[in-house]
């Protein structure tokens, strides 16, 4: 399978992020075109073309669309979830480095589409230089007669504000992000009503990753077929796939939906010399972890899950056989209990109990019945939790004892880890010993 | 509701007359970006942190007071998010990442090394107030792990070396540049101000892509694999107009359910005011 750069097309010009890099690479002909097509025949364009959700979920983007109701005069709106954060995922804010007019057009696009003159990016305020980038784009975009009023002479009005966040990796999950927009705490609001009833200021609301929004101008220009000729069947179109960790050459590889890891790995030049692979994360560290097993399964939505896992954002994290993966997921589990908002409490206090047992099992001060410990945890976490941040929490724990439960069993029996840390390293170094509480303020849970 | 609150010097902030006066148009300005002035408070409290180098109670009080919110909500917001920071923040918030990925490719040896070098521990700030080291989570740089964030400028690829050498010029005083970010890095109060969306007009500097952003395209190029052709330009319209079938024919526009709203409610059907009525 061969890799198919659309959105990342431009990224090697100079001055990639400047507006005439892109309208010379052929930008904005999407827009000029869904402004002469009525806003329904976009919709279903978009439906046709089989996009579905890059943000994780996969929910089709074109139906998300649909599912708004019939306009009532009030305003209704399209915010972009640019708050990229799970842990492995690192497309969107290097799409937004090199291309932000990609995100504007498709902001564009799809504001026409579903009736709305004010859109939103909700970008995380941890990328400073990301977030120059977009205002300057939306500035330029403005001056070019692309955002304001009467865009191209069609009668179409469309204002964007780049919104920061500040820090807080639930503010991912839209409905947290609608809060958080709105000036509040950024934690999940019950489902139904969905947010195309009752989004932002409780109108009807799209709410859309980047890389999803950024898809839409191919669309348009090129096509619902010419989309939906890369890819699986029921995975259609090109998408992003961001390797990372051991890998040769790690970065984002940009193919159809179905290209499997050793393909990848193949384009990457292979794991890191002299090792090899151990487990791998197919779509970030929410995603159930995957070994050498599953170097052929497609990377599909389909084809991921049947294998167990889920597609998520295709952030690839490579791990060689130098890790502990009681180290990894222990680590993964900090961030978890760090990010809990606190709503619900299987995730509150879940995430922290979570936390304690693989601490003490990294530490070698783990005790028999810690492991069945950990899955009852789990089993209380997923499905009772209030939004997929704790359901999330679980997957590399579940998944990582049913793999490697001998390695969690080494801990406890030889009271340590078995792994060197610095072996794992790009670089040699004697790790420092750690006093106890070293670790303190690694995820030390809450917000503070 | 029936007694004005009594104004005691407790709930006024203590800005002088001339910054209370340059954060009320700021504030006022990042208002006016929404249809709800409190969507505004998440870029008032980076303003606020622009003028005091973190979310004092005065900034608490100010915001309140411009959102007509108490400064408790306001305080609520506040402590939710890692980036407002509750005590004087160093002129540079050193963040090492140290969630798994690059904890495992050498973060966590090179937050330890710093945290030595530096003598302070995660969030808290050196003596002469330069440098708050922190750990943080996922920065979305993965494929260039590990990585350290400097007032949220991307430095990727570190090693202890690397990043002590960082730290130490960032102590000096002397400009340090990104990987991926402006030609040099600002100061937090600076930072916090872009933040609060007020551009600094450095979007133009600095790189685009570094290497791994690039590394697929790159085997793209050197292959000369692209994406499938677009059609030309008529078939292109068919294909995006393949739903809506040629008119005349069944299921044509004549006779296909509308998938839009009419638009004839106002317009030239109508007579002006006819919806007054």
């Amino acid at each position: 399978m061969t890799l198919t750069p659309v959105l990342t097309d431009t990224w090697d010009k100079d001055r990639s992020w400047r507006l005439a890099t892109y309208e010379r690479a052929g930008g904005y002909a999407g827009l000029k075109k869904a402004l002469r097509m009525e806003p329904g025949e976009i919709v279903q364009a978009v439906k046709d073309s089989g996009l579905r959700g890059r943000g994780g979920a996969g929910f089709p983007t074109g139906m998300k669309w649909g599912f708004l109701p019939p306009p009532d005069g009030g305003p209704r709106y399209l915010v972009v979830n640019a708050d990229e954060s799970e842990p492995g995922t690192c497309k969107d804010i290097p799409l937004m480095l090199a291309s932000p007019q990609h995100l504007i057009e498709g902001v564009a696009i799809t504001s026409y589409a579903i009736g709305c003159d004010h859109a939103f990016i909700y970008v995380r305020g941890e990328v400073l230089h990301v977030y120059r980038r977009l205002l300057n784009a939306v500035e330029e975009a403005y001056r070019a007669g692309y955002l304001g009023k009467n865009i191209q002479g069609s009668g179409f009005d469309l204002d964007i504000t780049v919104h920061a966040g500040a820090g807080a990796y639930i503010c991912g999950e839209e409905t947290a992000l609608l809060d958080s927009l709105e000036g509040l705490r950024g934690q999940p609001r019950l489902k139904p009503p969905f947010p195309a009833v009752a989004g932002l200021y409780a109108r009807p609301t799209v709410v859309n990753n980047v890389e999803s929004i950024a898809s839409v101008p191919a669309i348009v220009a090129n096509g619902a077929d010419w989309f939906a000729s890369m890819g699986t069947e029921k995975s259609q179109g090109h998408g992003l796939f961001s390797l990372s960790g051991h890998v040769t050459r790690p970065g984002q590889y940009e193919a159809p939906l179905g290209i499997t890891l050793r393909e990848l790995l193949d384009l990457a030049g292979g794991i890191r010399a002299g090792h090899e692979l151990k487990f791998w994360t197919p779509g970030g560290s929410s995603t159930p972890i995957f070994t050498a097993d599953h170097l052929d399964t497609p990377l599909d939505y389909e084809s991921v899950g049947a294998a167990g896992s889920m597609l998520g954002t295709r952030a690839l994290q490579i791990f060689d056989e130098t890790v502990c993966v009681v180290r990894a997921v222990s680590r993964w589990t900090d961030f978890y209990a760090h990010e809990s908002c606190g709503k619900c409490t299987p995730c509150r206090e879940g995430t922290y109990w979570l936390k304690q047992v693989l601490h003490r099992i990294e530490a070698g001060e783990g005790v028999d019945g810690d492991l069945d410990l950990l899955l009852d945890l789990c089993d209380n976490i997923l499905g009772k939790a209030f939004c997929a941040l704790g359901d999330g929490a679980t997957s590399p724990i579940t998944s990582s004892v049913q793999l490697f439960r001998d390695e969690y069993q080494a801990h406890i029996d030889g009271h340590g880890c078995p792994f060197d840390p610095s072996a794992s390293a790009l670089f040699p170094y004697t790790p420092k010993t750690r006093t106890p509480g070293a670790l303190a303020g690694a995820g030390a849970g809450g917000h503070r | 509701m029936t007694a004005e609150p009594v104004e005691t010097p407790t709930t006024k902030t203590r800005y002088d007359a001339e910054t209370l006066a340059s954060l009320t148009a700021d504030a006022t300005q990042i208002m006016a970006r929404y249809p709800d002035p409190r969507s505004g408070l998440l870029p008032m409290l980076h303003l606020v942190q622009s003028v005091d180098g973190y979310v004092s109670r005065d900034g608490i009080l100010f915001c309140a007071e411009m959102l007509g919110i108490t400064a408790a909500e306001v305080s609520a917001v506040a402590t939710f998010y890692t980036q407002y920071k509750r005590r004087p923040n160093g002129t540079y918030t050193v963040g090492v990442c140290t969630n798994t990925l690059c904890a495992v490719m050498g973060g966590d040896a090179i937050f330890d090394e710093l945290s030595e070098h530096l003598g302070v521990g995660h969030d808290e700030t050196t003596p002469d107030g330069a440098i708050t080291l922190e750990r943080v989570e996922c920065n979305a740089a993965c494929d260039y792990a590990p990585v350290v964030m400097v007032n949220w400028e991307f430095f990727d690829n570190q090693t202890p070396e690397s990043a002590t050498a960082l730290a130490d010029k960032l102590i000096l005083g002397e400009d340090v540049v990104p990987t991926r970010g402006a030609a040099s890095v600002c100061s937090f109060k600076q930072m916090s101000r872009v933040l609060a969306g007020f551009p600094d007009g450095r979007a133009d500097e600095g790189v685009g892509a570094g290497e791994p952003t690039l590394a697929g395209l790159t085997v793209a190029r050197e292959r000369g694999w692209t994406a499938p052709a677009a059609p030309a330009a008529d078939a292109a319209d068919g294909a995006t107009g393949q739903t809506s079938p040629p008119v005349g024919t069944p299921g044509s526009s004549a006779e296909r359910t509308p998938t839009t709203a009419p638009d004839t409610s106002v317009g030239k059907d109508k007579k002006s005011g006819e919806d007054a009525k």
